[in-house]
């Protein structure tokens, strides 16, 4: 039961080991920023999760209903989503300018390439 | 009206952003971002004379009362960051109109000045803000702000130590964000005074440990301790030189600023030095990066690359400071935060205007420039005196508090690395100093001069300011000892 009860970090946690493997062992920009995305969604996930109050409803006021979930993570989240979109788009926009120089988005390439000089 | 100043000193940076953009035309993106910054330094300068006898300002933006509400907080650290981060950039943007005139293509220039205001923008909201979460906002504004203006650099290389710095950076901020999740999670609140009364009775608490850690490796990323510091030469290096400049003397030392905050204030001191053991584990960071990062500054080639190496190096020393767990360690690596900052400063200046003239700063583009361009380099040989620490210089009052602060707790063997590495110091400014001074430069090497004064000025501003925080001292290391106090007292 507490395994299945924590069903929710669970996946938190493989989801942020997934990207974060991504991010460290890929060496293709792309999918370094994939492995990032996947990552921060893992937190996004992780506070979602922490707002939720058994038995509560969405946080809207209405007749009838006394147990609210906590809306405050949403609100944070929502932000961080923010955050994190913008991070995609200037990786991404940064990667389109490394392959315009350098002709690759390998890591290992560029770094070859930067060393002659 | 100086009552709405600690919400201005944030949204007057954000709004002059499009501003910019908006106001495209010629001079006037550059004249807005200088206007802008000299009024964040005079409204840090009115909150710092504000909270000079130990008061605490507490502002609730719109409104909203704290907790639920976001509470900017004023301490003297808060206001003395402040007045770190205005001052820097209000003697920076002076030299940015030339030099980037010079690096950065014409159509850009808005872009630069919006980007740049922005920066401002997340390192001042870091250094007021009192709500965990919001910290992690302009963290993020900051550095997206940051990515983009170094890839704004000359090189190619710009690109891929932008994106390097990117990635680390991005990982960072989200460990810091997973840090304030799980102390939500356990506390119910964001604010950081509400945290430091909640936290104390959940100490032993597996969470809160997840949360320290997470928290402190997420803010040991952004300040480039050893050995998180990967991001930090290249990003440095390839960067345009005013972005240099102001990233070295501040970035960084906002990112300290937060470790003292969450390791003080927040997580409080019984916690950090007492169950976590934080003093050791910083101890050992500090002194492999003092040791390492000097050596391997001497052998660079290129010495913009060389000062970034000695940058890490000069983190290990205010992390060095924090690990004593006295009051006169804490003392040390505040007043070496702004210390370090103005010197730092000064030195990415003289390698604006080296770049300026000579288009570069390899090691053997300087041979001869002690002739060639005299006032440059006495600049660059008084900050660089600075930088190793040679009495009547601001470098010297931090490492002489570091070494007190070390014999304080009997660490003789840390005093003596500090000695030692100081020499490792000279060692590596020594190597530009006689390239420049005592190598003549090659025939065939085309004619050079000093830059023009717009550039010369705010280098030496800072450079002045280098030797003046050596010998008048209240500002600097007064501040620094009230805020150290505050911050061990609990406050």
């Amino acid at each position: 039961m507490e395994v299945l009860g924590h069903f929710n970090y669970w996946v938190v946690v493989v989801l942020m080991m997934i990207g974060f493997y991504a991010l460290i062992a890929r060496g293709n920009l792309i999918k370094k920023i994939v492995g990032l995305n996947i990552f921060q969604a893992s937190v996004f996930l992780l506070f979602i999760t922490l707002g939720k109050v058994t038995g509560g409803s969405a946080p809207i006021i209405a007749e009838g209903i006394t147990v609210y979930s906590n809306p405050l993570p949403h609100v944070l989240i929502l932000t961080a989503i923010v955050v994190g979109v913008a991070t995609t788009a200037l990786g991404l926009a940064l990667v389109v300018r490394i392959h315009e120089s350098y002709s690759t988005i390998e890591e290992n390439e560029i770094a070859d390439m930067d060393r002659e000089p | 009206m100086i009552a709405q100043f600690p919400a201005l000193q944030v949204v007057i940076p954000l709004l002059g952003a499009p501003l910019c953009i908006i106001l495209r035309r010629g001079a006037l993106p550059w004249l807005i971002a200088l206007l802008v910054s000299w009024a964040a330094l005079a409204m840090a300068a009115t909150l710092l004379s504000q909270v000079a006898d130990g008061e605490i300002i507490s502002y609730a933006l719109g409104g909203w009362l704290a907790p639920l509400g976001i509470e900017y907080r004023i301490d003297t650290l808060n206001a003395f960051m402040l007045l770190l981060v205005a001052g820097t950039s209000s003697a920076v943007l002076p030299f940015a109109y030339k030099s980037v005139a010079k690096e950065i293509p014409q159509d850009r220039h808005y872009l630069f000045y919006s980007g740049f205001l922005l920066m401002l923008t997340g390192l001042l909201g870091m250094a007021i803000t009192g709500d965990a979460f919001n910290v992690f906002v302009f963290i993020e504004i900051s550095s997206l702000s940051s990515y983009a203006m170094i890839a704004m650099g000359r090189d190619r290389r710009a690109l891929s130590a932008a994106f390097t710095y990117l990635v680390m950076g991005t990982v960072g901020a989200t460990f810091f964000l997973i840090g304030v999740g799980l102390i939500y999670a356990v506390t119910g609140t964001l604010n950081m005074a509400d945290l430091a009364e909640r936290l104390p009775p959940l100490y032993q608490s597996r969470t809160v440990l997840a949360a320290f850690a997470f928290i402190s490796v997420g803010i040991l990323l952004k300040l480039a301790l050893f050995p998180l510091h990967l991001w930090l030469p290249n990003a440095y290096t390839y960067a345009p030189s005013v972005v240099t400049a102001f990233l070295a003397a501040t970035a960084t030392k906002v990112a300290i600023y937060l470790l003292l905050r969450f390791g003080y204030t927040v997580f409080g001191a019984e916690f950090v030095f007492n169950i976590v053991p934080a003093s050791e584990v910083l101890l050992t960071l500090a002194l492999a990066g003092v040791i390492i990062a000097s050596f391997v500054a001497i052998f660079q080639s290129d010495v913009k690359r060389l000062l970034a190496y000695s940058s890490v190096a000069q983190i290990g020393y205010i992390i060095l400071g924090i690990s004593y767990a006295n009051v006169t360690g804490l003392t040390a690596s505040i007043v070496h935060i702004f210390n370090h900052a103005v010197t730092k400063g000064a030195l990415f200046l003289v390698m604006g205007c080296v770049a300026y003239a000579a288009g570069a700063c390899r090691l053997e583009s300087f041979a001869g420039l002690g002739k060639r361009m005299p006032l440059t380099m006495a600049a660059f040989v008084i900050a660089g005196l600075s930088l190793i620490g040679v009495p009547l210089t601001a470098g010297f009052i931090s490492k002489w508090y570091l070494v007190l602060g070390a014999m304080e707790k009997g660490w003789w063997p840390v005093a003596a690395v500090i000695l030692a590495t100081s020499l490792l110091a000279a060692v590596y400014v020594w190597r530009v100093v006689e390239i420049a001074y005592f190598r003549d430069a090659p025939a065939d090497a085309p004619p050079l001069s000093d830059p023009p004064l717009a550039l010369l000025v705010p280098t030496w501003v800072l450079t002045g300011a280098c030797v003046y925080f050596g010998i008048e001292t209240s500002l600097s290391l007064g501040f620094a000892e009230q805020a150290a106090i505050q911050l061990m007292g609990g406050g």
